[in-house]
């Protein structure tokens, strides 16, 4: 480590709603360099940028940039000291010029305030574009460019800004291969000119190709820095899931006869020809991309959505699925994505929103339905005032509870679970992970839609992966790695 | 917040209007010597029976996110019909009962299948069921008011006793009410359908049959009110019930329930048709006009909504 980084955080700590989101990170940014920042989705990496970017302000720790210490406040302050954020989706002004883009919030102006020097933007445009070695027109529309020139563009204007500092968020995801080589250009070229670039990713071969350091975090700690030259895949994967890749959360289960078949289910446009088997004790997990109709498939098995064309069996007798009721009948129970949309009644207590979907009488007898409630407080550890909190009044850890026992109130053979820890803290995603194992080994058949690769990683006995709506490959939890899962994910 | 005005608080939110219906009643009784007696009590009773029949049934409506506008076009209807078959000598009486029920309920179901099936807002919906069930009043009627009722009929409008028919339907329907939306699980999918129709189909409930079932009640309601109304004027008149919709929806937010839905009781609907019908007794007994009357009955539903907004706030 150098004796003077550019940029020094110390004992970072930051909560949202009582819940750690980071704690006593610190972090060395060296000028020159690019520094990998890995983890877990939910490990703290986003907030700790944020920080950085100045859109969240620490509760506790210091950071010094340039040896003095500092306190932005917003997105502007942190741009002024040089420190730029290129985020994952571009907020570009698609209708503007290429060199508007760049100039935007620093215009140069002549003859008096506020008249613009169109010529002297464009010409600073052209210097910029050119010492990094991008041919880009600075007068073109921005809407004319693609997603990595406009990405290009995005860092030109950090350092139209004089940033010393760019923190890349996930930059790749949309880019080809040949954009992503260039991108890797861009970077290099950006480390000469002595910019310390922050990068994220969870592409392992990217962070191999470009990181001279790597920091992985891990549940909101900071958990190893080091030398990207000295550290290898299969520790790497280690230090993020905090355990042996191969060493599972599930107990592989023995499963056994199949309950779930799906042939050949379509809905256009959504998703095509899917087909699986889901045995009696399996967790079978689904990977892909955001919008690859992995959702869809879940709905549509469910009832919200129906599939057009397909059959879909359960216990081997073809079942018709129209709607959420039928599928209850047959023994399918879903925890959706969207809990706030699908999965409670906001305003409806923590008792009422478990009944739910599970009330078999017309008159409703009161103390079976709190003794219920009370029972599955205790279960699941809900963390409520009581059984007759609204459930609105809960965090988002307590909800997705709620949604989970009220789901299995209804005593499903077949249990799918959609993004089931998604935007929920740490120890309540630990605790709904073994409950899932642990439905397992009762004989529950599980779907897992997950987009937490190590997740579905350490939980499935089985996993598909759905590329534009369609099944690309079942692969073998412990024989694949995440890369394999990308490659199958990854639109061609 | 200390545990004092929290108890204060909670007293407030669950018993706020029952709290200023008694301080009123006491302010009146002083007021006025006339207010506190039992004639004038039931004559409160007699009064209000007809607006809180129709907002305990378009409470249904309200709680599962929706509202009903032709609930005054559909009284007359009702009353019109029930007159036609109520002539001395004609019927027995509970034809016309059943006959002027079943109507408002055929509206009801016609304004549920609009909803449900046509996916047409339940504004517009009801808003065209207001003006076309005047106007089959109108035909029903062939335009002009239907009289000469049996006094069996006509019976219905009076008293057993000193205690009116009116209010004893009121009572009998609101605790039916109050049973169905707490004891039944049919209440419990009504509440659901209104907090999140989303989550209430993903739960395995079907929407729109509660919804059917809200309307149609709510249009059956709507009959009883107009068959008492016909048989307390002794006329089906095809004009009657003008705006009667606005005075139930006022008594049932006044009540505390919310016009998105969801959150509601029919213990608040009462006290908020009382609330109106007391004020309104006051200001008659005090002289006040019925030009001022107006303004506060006004400011009476904006002002309680206001209160409930911001008691739930802090």
């Amino acid at each position: 480590m150098l004796p003077n980084p550019l940029l020094q955080l110390r004992n970072v700590s930051k909560s949202f709603a009582g819940v750690k989101a980071l704690e006593e990170v610190r972090l060395d940014v060296e000028a020159g360099r690019v520094h990998a920042l890995m983890g877990e989705n939910g490990a703290g990496k986003s907030t700790l940028m944020k920080i950085l970017g100045g859109l969240h302000q620490p509760d506790a720790g210091e950071i010094r940039f340039k040896g003095r210490r500092i306190h932005h406040r917003s997105p502007h302050d942190a741009l002024r000291l040089g420190i730029a954020m290129i985020h994952q989706e571009l907020l570009p002004f698609r209708d503007l010029s290429v060199a508007a883009n760049i100039g935007m919030g620093r215009e140069a102006t002549r003859w008096f305030p506020g008249w613009l020097d169109h010529g002297a933007m464009n010409r600073e445009a052209t210097t910029l574009l050119s010492r990094l070695g991008v041919p880009i027109e600075p007068t073109r529309r921005m809407r004319e460019l693609g997603v990595a020139e406009m990405q290009t563009v995005e860092i030109v204007k950090a350092l139209a800004h004089e940033a010393s500092v760019i923190i890349m968020d996930e930059p790749t995801t949309a880019l080809s291969e040949r954009e992503v080589a260039a991108l890797f250009d861009v970077i290099r070229e950006l480390k000469q000119r002595g910019v310390a670039v922050i990068y994220i990713s969870h592409k392992m071969d990217e962070i191999f190709r470009i990181a001279d350091t790597i920091t992985v975090m891990r549940d909101g700690h900071h958990v190893a820095t080091r030398p990207a030259a000295e550290l290898a895949e299969r520790e790497l994967i280690r230090l993020m899931v905090g355990r042996d890749p191969a060493q599972r959360a599930a107990v592989p289960g023995n499963p056994g006869a199949p309950v779930l078949e799906v042939r050949g289910l379509t809905l256009p446009g959504r998703f095509h020809d899917v087909s699986f088997t889901l045995r009696r004790g399996e967790i079978l997990g689904v990977g892909g991309l955001m919008g690859a109709g992995r959702t869809e498939v879940a709905n549509a098995l469910y009832g919200l959505a129906p599939a057009t064309v397909g059959e879909i069996r359960v216990a081997g007798k073809t079942v018709r699925i129209a709607s959420p009721a039928d599928a209850l009948k047959a023994g399918i129970a879903l925890v959706t994505e969207d809990r706030k949309r699908f999965g409670l009644v906001p305003r409806m207590s923590v008792q009422q929103n478990l009944s739910l979907a599970s009330m078999r009488t017309r008159w409703i007898d009161r103390r079976a339905e709190a003794a219920v409630a009370d029972d599955q407080i205790r279960k699941f550890s809900i963390k409520a005032a009581g059984r007759d909190q609204p459930v609105v009044n809960l965090s988002g850890g307590n909800q997705q509870k709620v949604v989970i026992a009220k789901a299995l109130l209804t005593e499903p053979e077949i249990l799918i679970l959609d993004e089931p820890t998604r935007g929920i803290d740490v120890g309540a995603k630990a605790e709904i992970h073994s409950l899932i194992s642990r439905l397992a080994r009762t004989g529950k058949a599980i779907l897992v839609i997950s987009s937490e690769l190590p997740e579905l990683l350490s939980l499935s006995d089985r996993l598909l992966v759905m590329r534009e709506g369609e099944v690309t490959a079942e692969l073998d939890p412990l024989h694949t790695s995440q890369e394999e899962i990308m490659s199958f994910a990854m639109p061609l | 917040m200390t545990k004092e005005s929290g108890i204060v608080a909670t007293l407030m939110k669950s018993w706020g209007l029952a709290i200023a219906l008694v301080a009123i009643g006491v302010a009146l009784s002083f007021a006025h010597p006339g207010f506190l007696t039992v004639p004038n009590l039931l004559n409160v009773a007699r009064q209000i029976s007809i607006n809180g029949i129709l907002a305990v049934g378009v409470t249904l409506v309200l709680l599962t996110g929706g509202v009903d506008l032709s609930l005054g076009s559909v009284v007359a209807l009702a009353g019109v019909v029930a007159a036609g078959m109520a002539h001395p000598g004609q019927y027995p009486v509970a034809v016309p009962i059943a006959l002027g029920v079943a109507a408002g309920a055929l509206c009801g179901a016609t304004n549920g299948l609009m909803v449900t099936c046509g996916r047409v807002p339940s504004f517009i919906a009801t808003l065209g069921m207001m003006t076309a069930a005047r106007g089959l009043a109108l035909v029903v009627s062939k335009g002009r008011p239907v009289s000469n009722l049996s006094p069996e009929f006509t019976r219905l409008g009076g008293d057993v006793g000193m205690v009116p028919i009116p209010a004893m339907v009121l009572v009998g329907i609101a605790l039916v009410t109050f049973v169905v939306l707490s004891k039944l699980r049919l209440g419990r999918y009504l509440y659901a359908v209104g907090g999140n129709a989303e989550a209430a189909r993903a739960s395995g409930i079907n929407v729109g049959a509660i919804q059917m079932f809200a309307y149609t009640a709510c249009g059956a309601l709507a009959g009883v009110a107009g068959v008492v109304l016909a048989a307390r004027i002794t006329t089906g008149q095809p004009n009657a019930g003008v705006g009667y919709e606005l005075d139930a929806i006022a008594a049932v937010v006044i009540g505390g329930t919310s016009l998105s839905g969801g959150v509601g009781t029919v213990g608040g609907t009462i006290l908020g048709a009382l609330l109106v019908g007391v004020i309104n007794n006051g200001l008659d007994l005090m002289n006040v006009s019925s030009y001022y009357q107006a303004i506060v009955k006004g400011v009476i539903i904006v002002g309680a909504v206001w209160l409930d907004r911001n008691r739930g706030k802090s």
